[in-house]
């Protein structure tokens, strides 16, 4: 563990303190400043293209997830302007592809439901665009729906980087834009299997193993008791660790913490700990 | 297809080492050979390069120019721009249609001819144009389709397009030989810095007489600043690249897509030499050995005369090795060659294209100047921009900032076109007013101009005082003339589709945004719009601008943008008038068409009078407290 030099960044008017050499938003995650996103998966290279996760760094737009982290930075993250670009943006996915929630094995798991539902998006506000897209089943184990595509590429780089298989990749351009596998015989073609990191890598409904349909029951699914974004605000309490300048601590929404969790997120980072890390 | 169209893409693959960062170049001829790029072809070349077949399929699916689909050995590509229709591309296509026996987008059943539309080819001043493989076909009227298709149609065998479609030559350069072609310069305004006379090698000759460092003195003293639209100051952009590794790289620009700009394509055609020597003064500059012409695939009937330039200047000493007196200093250039994609004149999207991948934008920081082409220090320059500098070695500082203003040091090009007597090339200097312009290209009855392309902004007569420069109406060159009788929204909407089209889908707002700014923009030119509407339509150009990741994003809502602002009455006149939000946005009978249709079931008039007569007291009594 090497003692390098703190950073200090300002989110949203609290300071928080972080490792050299992050992104922002591994910054904030390491604060407990939750920045919504969805192409972004720990352990593949940053891609920038969902744009959930765009934040204003010094007054300019940034996406968290690429933009390197640097002493004194100013950033507005949870301010009334990117919520509402932000929910813009979440409505776009919706409306591009063909996200049918109630009849969805994802429901509940789904990384887009669940921050539509952070966002109190009910219903689509755009008119939906419906874009004609090819289902693949060809593989024994695995269904491609691209009906429930967003473009993240979380699998083309899981792999690409984790499974070495470079089983996706994109075709097209513009609204014809769409996931593409590595064979002229669709998914089969290639040699991705149910176990890859690319198959759990879909944040939605798009990527699923076949015949392990509804396994774990409504109720008791990942976001079924908190919304996204908790197990990273969950961090926060860390008694100490974080300098907060007026911040009103009744209204702020991470007041009822676990103090347990925050326990397993290590020693405070001022003592040169890797807050990174969590348990 | 058999074993020998393996070993034919597996030849063209060893032709550039089985690079895989060659793949624009090998996928270009593997197209060519086989008229389309799938299947067990796409395998070969993936396997060849050591590449998934993804990837492969991922570049040939991102340009316009290269297809997974089979097309014909002769693909008719009519260029549809706002300024192509204005001038009646639309009756062209219809009759190329006609002659031809197929609608755009198909081909002959003998799969010979495809006919496609494709953005701006860069003829706004001799629209409507269209390419036919690499042959440009500009001021089309229906006896010239005529006249075009019935030599296609009688030729059976590969002969040469360009000797069976071109019957006379255009001026100056066009008529070379290695050219040989009907497009014309349209030069109607010569200036002293583009285009007056030149001695090759003359300023090169000045440069290698200082150091490098001078070199870029000269050049930040000039107050030269980047051609393209954005404005960085060149001088400062050469020397950020001079830090860090010592492999470096030049890039030129010449990816003129911003659709109604096409002064490039003439600089090409008469200022080659000009375009080359500035490249070699900031290899010299900036201590790079390599230059590449990045030449949109549009402009490739230019490619051999450049080439043929470009050996010339082998031969006189002025490309190669040990140039200058001390000779010290190697330097080369090559041509590389675009597949259609509007995103690749950014010039991250530009260096990824031209590393063999998807003309998606990267992120920048990095910047070029630190990590460009394959990751080593780039200077990305425009065409225009690398013929102000080798100029300014030639003239010197001080006479290049004694023209134009004080921000915006020296002249323009302008590419003007539209509802004008003179459409053409114009360089003037920096400062002149668009009613000046206006005056210079014979349209003074305009109503509309569109400064710097669909990019840029429409602006109404009130602003015609305003003046071309950085700090005023900044633009690549691009300015479309529009009288009275154009539909500002129709042209806004036709810009949007442009952006659509073009969009490299990477990032969500732009990939999806732009039809949703397209369809309440339609639904408004319908009359079928509510005042909610506008507001609507700002916030998503807002977000937009703010939540894309490239320039592509931040200005495709301009066309939007900038005629709610420069002409807000043509959106109002279109709006019904209502108390109501939403009665004029809801169409009972539209909506419920399809279902009508499907049941078999149609509204009698009685009941279709009745349901508007519900809506409309539905939308009162919404409307009270």
């Amino acid at each position: 563990m090497t003692d390098r030099p703190r950073i200090v960044l300002v989110v949203d008017g609290q300071r928080i303190d972080s490792d050299p050499g992050v992104t922002v938003l591994e910054a904030c995650d390491a604060a407990g400043v939750y920045i919504p996103r969805l192409c972004w998966m720990k352990g593949v290279s940053p891609f920038g293209a969902c744009r959930v996760c765009v934040v204003r760094v010094n007054g300019r737009p940034q996406s968290a997830c690429t933009h390197p982290a640097t002493d004194g930075m100013v950033i507005e993250n949870d301010t009334e302007e990117l919520r509402r670009y932000r929910r813009n943006v979440i409505d776009m996915l919706f409306v591009e592809g063909n996200h049918f929630c109630m009849f969805c094995e994802k429901s509940g798991e789904c990384e887009l439901q669940a921050l539509a539902y952070r966002f109190g998006i009910a219903a689509p506000k755009y008119p939906l665009l419906f874009q004609p897209k090819v289902l693949d089943a060809t593989h024994p184990d695995i269904l491609l729906d691209r009906n429930r595509c967003i473009l993240c590429g979380r699998c083309v780089r899981s792999s690409m980087e984790i499974d070495g298989k470079a089983a996706f990749g994109f075709a097209g351009r513009s609204l014809e834009k769409r996931l593409n596998v590595s064979s002229e015989d669709g998914l089969v073609g290639t040699h991705l299997c149910l176990e890859d990191a690319a198959v759990r890598a879909c944040p939605t409904g798009s990527l699923l193993a076949k015949r392990h349909g509804f396994e774990v029951p409504f109720g008791e699914r990942r976001f079924d008791d908190e919304p996204i974004g908790s197990e990273i605000e969950v961090v926060a309490v860390r008694p100490g660790s974080i300098p907060e300048i007026g911040i009103d601590a009744d209204t702020d929404p991470r007041s009822a913490l676990d103090s347990e969790k925050a326990d397993a997120g290590g020693p405070s980072g001022r003592q040169g700990g890797d807050t990174r890390e969590k348990g | 297809m058999g074993a020998e169209a393996i070993e034919v893409v597996r030849g063209i693959c060893g032709r550039w080492n089985n690079d895989a960062t060659r793949l624009l170049d090998i996928i270009r001829a593997v197209d060519n050979e086989f008229q389309c790029v799938s299947g067990p072809v796409l395998d070969a070349v993936a396997e060849a390069l050591s590449v998934s077949r993804a990837e492969v399929e991922g570049v040939v699916t991102f340009y316009s120019f290269l297809s997974a689909k089979p097309r014909g050995q002769i693909i008719v590509r009519l260029s549809n721009s706002v300024i192509d229709r204005m001038k009646g591309a639309d009756e062209i296509a219809a009759e190329f249609e006609r002659a031809l026996g197929i609608r755009v987008g198909e081909t002959t059943s003998d799969k010979r001819v495809s006919l496609e539309y494709t953005s701006c080819i860069g003829m706004s001043d001799q629209a409507p144009a269209a390419l036919i493989n690499d042959v440009v076909v500009p001021r089309l009227s229906v006896s010239e389709v005529r006249r075009i298709t019935r030599l296609l149609l009688s030729q059976t065998g590969t002969a040469d397009l360009r000797t069976l479609l071109v019957e006379s030559y255009g001026g100056g350069n066009n008529a070379h030989d290695l050219v040989r072609s009907s497009v014309d310069n349209s030069i109607r305004q010569t200036g002293p810095v583009i285009f007056a006379d030149m001695e090759r090698g003359s300023a090169l000759r000045k440069a290698l007489t200082l150091s490098p460092m001078e070199v870029i003195r000269v050049i930040k003293a000039s107050r030269l600043r980047g051609r393209g639209g954005g404005g960085f100051p060149t001088g400062v952009k050469w020397e950020h690249t001079r830090g860090g590794d010592p492999e470096r790289y030049i890039v030129c620009n010449a990816d003129e897509g911003e659709p109604g700009t096409f002064k490039d394509r003439v600089i090409l055609t008469e200022r080659a030499d000009l375009v080359f020597e500035g490249m070699t003064i900031a290899g010299y500059a900036i201590g790079a050995k390599r230059g590449i012409l990045y030449l949109r695939a549009e402009y490739a009937y230019l490619r051999n005369f450049l080439e043929h330039i470009l050996a010339e200047r082998r031969t006189d000493g002025l490309l190669g090795s040990d140039l200058g007196s001390a000779g010290v200093f190697d330097f080369d250039i090559r041509i590389q060659m675009g597949a259609g994609a509007y995103i690749c004149g950014e010039e991250t999207a530009l260096l990824e294209s031209m590393e063999g991948r998807r003309g998606q934008p990267r992120l920048k920081p990095p910047f070029p100047a630190s990590q460009g082409y394959l990751g080593k220090p780039t200077c990305v320059n425009s065409v225009e921009t690398f013929c102000c500098a080798a100029r300014i070695l030639d003239r010197g500082s001080s006479w290049f900032s004694s023209m134009g203003t004080k921000a915006s040091a020296g002249t323009k090009v302008l590419s003007i076109s539209g509802d004008c007597r003179r459409p053409g090339v114009f360089e003037v200097p920096f400062g002149i007013t668009v009613k000046e312009l206006l005056q210079s290209c014979d349209g003074v009855d305009a109503a509309a101009v569109q400064i710097g392309g669909p990019s840029g902004r429409m602006i109404s007569p009130s602003s015609f005082t305003r003046t071309i420069c950085f700090d005023d109406l900044a633009t690549g060159g691009s300015i479309m003339v529009f009288h009275q009788h154009r539909d500002v929204l129709d042209i806004a909407a036709q810009f949007l589709r442009f952006f659509i089209h073009e969009s490299c889908g990477y990032c969500t707002p732009c990939r999806v945004g732009n039809t949703l700014l397209l369809e309440r923009l339609d639904r408004i030119r319908q009359g079928e719009g509510a005042a909610t509407d506008l507001d609507y339509l700002r916030d998503l150009a807002s977000t937009l601008q703010t939540m894309s990741r490239c320039g592509l994003g931040w200005t495709s809502p301009n066309p939007v943008l900038s005629t709610l602002e420069s002409f807000p009455g043509q959106y109002e006149k279109r709006i019904p008038l209502t108390d109501s939000r939403n009665v004029s946005a809801f169409d009972l009978q539209r909506s419920s068409s399809e279902a009508r249709r499907i049941t078999g079931r149609d509204s009698t008039p009685e009941l279709r009078s009745r349901g508007e007569s519900l809506m409309a007291g539905h939308a009162e009594n919404e409307g009270q407290p």
